[in-house]
């Protein structure tokens, strides 16, 4: 298997990339060793501003800095990100439509240890419902370097949702993207399996296991989840007739309710959820965790399984 | 203050008055009490004091306000279209759904708005962005914020409070719109701010106190902020809210509530007058 490497590194790494455009400012909010912006810190330390324990006031600050010409990367935990400073975000980012990026690290029950207050699994559902927020939530450590970098070259605010956990690379160095452009990762006929994030990784897994049991899976990655492409949702539902979701987010908001709009809009199939089903996390090893929520393939392939007999149906 | 100046900013804020009822009478409903307030300090940053081009309002260079106390638009808004941001008839178009002029300030919708505001204690934060960026860029801009007494009560005022004194953003002036009265009562009631002045003082802020309604004393306390080195303004100013409008002064029920008809008539008709005494 390929090597590992947490998107929270990616983000840094690809912001200490991109750092020579002045016009960046990271914003940090106490946790730049976590978020990894201590990454861009070391090289543009004049350009990394801490704004302490305050996620608050950092967002309203982002703005501030965005209304003067500034590419801002705002940076904490999700939870705090698009849970605490969610007032902010609205008002003081996404209704001038300002031009600030959010790094949310350490999303999802994958946190680990530090349990359910540090685990968000409504950031999705909060932040796709501004209007004009972009929601970008990557697989891998490729796909997020160039993510960060789309973000950065376009206007407006994104929210970059992000892992603390070493996840599998799964794209090549050169992999391209298109934010608003889904990936199909594997071609199929029977059913198509729809993730984000280190589920993506899952729904391969899952994709391999189906084949031994003669069942033909797509596998997408939708990288963005705002805006959606709606297009390559449509075409699966067309071509394959069933979709399986995969996401580590509440099932209520998050990709499996965005797709699930474009699909019963569209051309409505049978679909399932795989997330995490409407409760709280808790503390764990990451690992532990995605067993306990079944975020794994095997939870997939049951999935896959039921909506098949739905398609037959 | 030469006495010419000061008498034309009278008159200036007395047309701005009339402006907060028209907009105010007109839409039915908005904020006059705060709104009514803060005019003299308004009038004197966009007649007086500030670095600013209606003709190109969005100049990188201009000196920046933002309203923290946002639902203050009536105040804004008739600052700038006496400025000549925008035509004073707009004001009639107030919080109408075919109008630009939303309850609350859109920087997108508004020219001369510089931060869209609404959600108490947001603005301060903005403004600490602000500040901070044309330290980044070597700028000489000021940033200026008004704050509500009332909105101290909003934790982030505090956060954004430590973060301009740790940067040590001496470009950065707020003042509180010190009129003691929030939309429940009075302040010290409903939820005591107080001590305000030694609230930003612990916080890092230098701190003066002025009558909010007094040229002389807006301008020295300006000035005064702008000679300071290496840490940021708090203007207390100590007001009237209703300022202006006899049956509106210290009344907290105008903080929310528009003029009827007849109320609006008397209160344009004391303007008037007010306006006439200076003339004559």
């Amino acid at each position: 298997m390929s090597e590992k490497i947490a998107t929270r590194v990616a983000y840094g790494t690809a912001l200490a990339e991109i750092g020579h455009n002045e016009n960046i400012v990271v914003l940090d909010a106490d946790l730049s060793k976590s978020t990894r912006t201590d990454l861009f810190k070391k090289k543009y330390p004049e350009r990394h501003i801490n704004m302490g324990i305050a996620e608050a006031n950092m967002m309203a600050v982002a703005a501030g800095l965005a209304t003067c010409g500034k590419t801002v990367f705002a940076s904490t935990f999700a939870m705090f990100a698009a849970g605490r400073a969610f007032d902010q975000v609205r008002n003081s980012i996404g209704y001038p439509h300002l031009n600030v990026k959010i790094g949310a690290t350490h999303a999802g029950i994958t946190v680990g240890e530090d349990g359910a207050s540090h685990q968000a699994i409504e950031d999705i559902a909060l932040m796709r419902s501004i209007p004009g927020m972009t929601v970008i939530s990557p697989a891998d450590a490729v796909s997020t370097k160039a993510l960060v970098k789309k973000a950065a070259e376009m206007y407006g605010p994104v929210y970059l949702r992000l892992g603390r956990l070493d996840v599998h690379v799964i794209y090549p160095e050169d992999a391209e993207f298109e934010i608003g452009k889904g990936v199909c990762l594997k071609e199929g006929t029977d059913v198509t399996l729809i993730a984000t994030g280190f589920m993506v990784e899952k729904a391969l897994a899952a994709a391999e296991a189906l084949k031994e049991s003669g069942i033909s899976a797509r596998v997408i990655d939708i990288h963005t989840i705002k805006p959606l492409d709606e297009e390559i949702i449509i075409k699966a539902a067309k071509e394959t007739g069933a979709i399986v979701t995969c996401e580590e987010h509440n099932v209520l908001g998050g990709l499996g309710s965005a797709v699930a709009e474009v699909v019963v809009k569209n051309f409505p199939v049978p679909m399932e959820m795989v997330g995490v089903e409407d409760s709280f996390g808790k503390s764990g090893k990451p690992a532990d965790l995605v067993e306990k929520y079944s975020l794994t393939a095997e939870k997939v392939i049951e999935k896959a399984k039921l909506v098949l007999e739905r398609k037959k149906a | 203050m030469d006495a010419k100046v000061k008498l034309d900013l009278m008159k200036t804020a007395a047309m701005i008055r009339k402006g907060i009822i028209t907009a105010v009478a007109t839409a039915g409903s908005g904020h006059p009490g705060g709104s009514l307030s803060a005019a003299d300090i308004l009038t004197y940053l966009y007649f007086r004091e500030m670095n600013i081009d209606p003709k190109n309002p969005k100049n990188p260079d201009r000196d920046r306000f933002v309203l923290s106390k946002g639902h203050c638009t009536p105040g804004l808004y008739s600052t700038l279209a006496h400025r000549g941001f925008f035509p004073v008839e707009d004001l009639k178009g107030f919080r109408q759904v075919s109008s630009y002029l939303e309850g609350h300030p859109n920087m997108n919708y508004v020219p001369g708005v510089d931060m869209s505001t609404g959600s108490l204690g947001q603005g301060i934060s903005a403004a600490v962005g602000m500040a901070l960026a044309g330290k980044l860029d070597n700028k000489s801009y000021r940033v200026y914020a008004m704050l509500g007494d009332g909105e101290l009560e909003e934790g982030q005022v505090w956060e954004a409070a430590m973060a301009a004194a740790h940067y040590k953003l001496d470009n950065l002036t707020a003042f509180v719109d010190y009129n003691r009265l929030q939309i429940d009562g009075n302040i010290t009631e409903v939820m005591n701010p107080e001590p305000i002045a030694d609230k930003f003082l612990a916080f890092g802020w230098d701190v003066i106190s002025i009558d909010a309604h007094d040229f002389d004393e807006i301008e020295k306390a300006v000035e005064k902020a702008k000679a300071n080195k290496g840490k940021p303004t708090a203007i207390i100013a100590h007001s009237i809210k209703g300022k202006g409008v006899s049956f509106m002064e210290n009344q907290a029920s105008w903080h929310g509530s528009a003029p009827k008809k007849e109320q609006a008539d008397q209160a344009l008709a004391e303007l008037d007058a007010y306006i006439e005494s200076l003339n004559g």
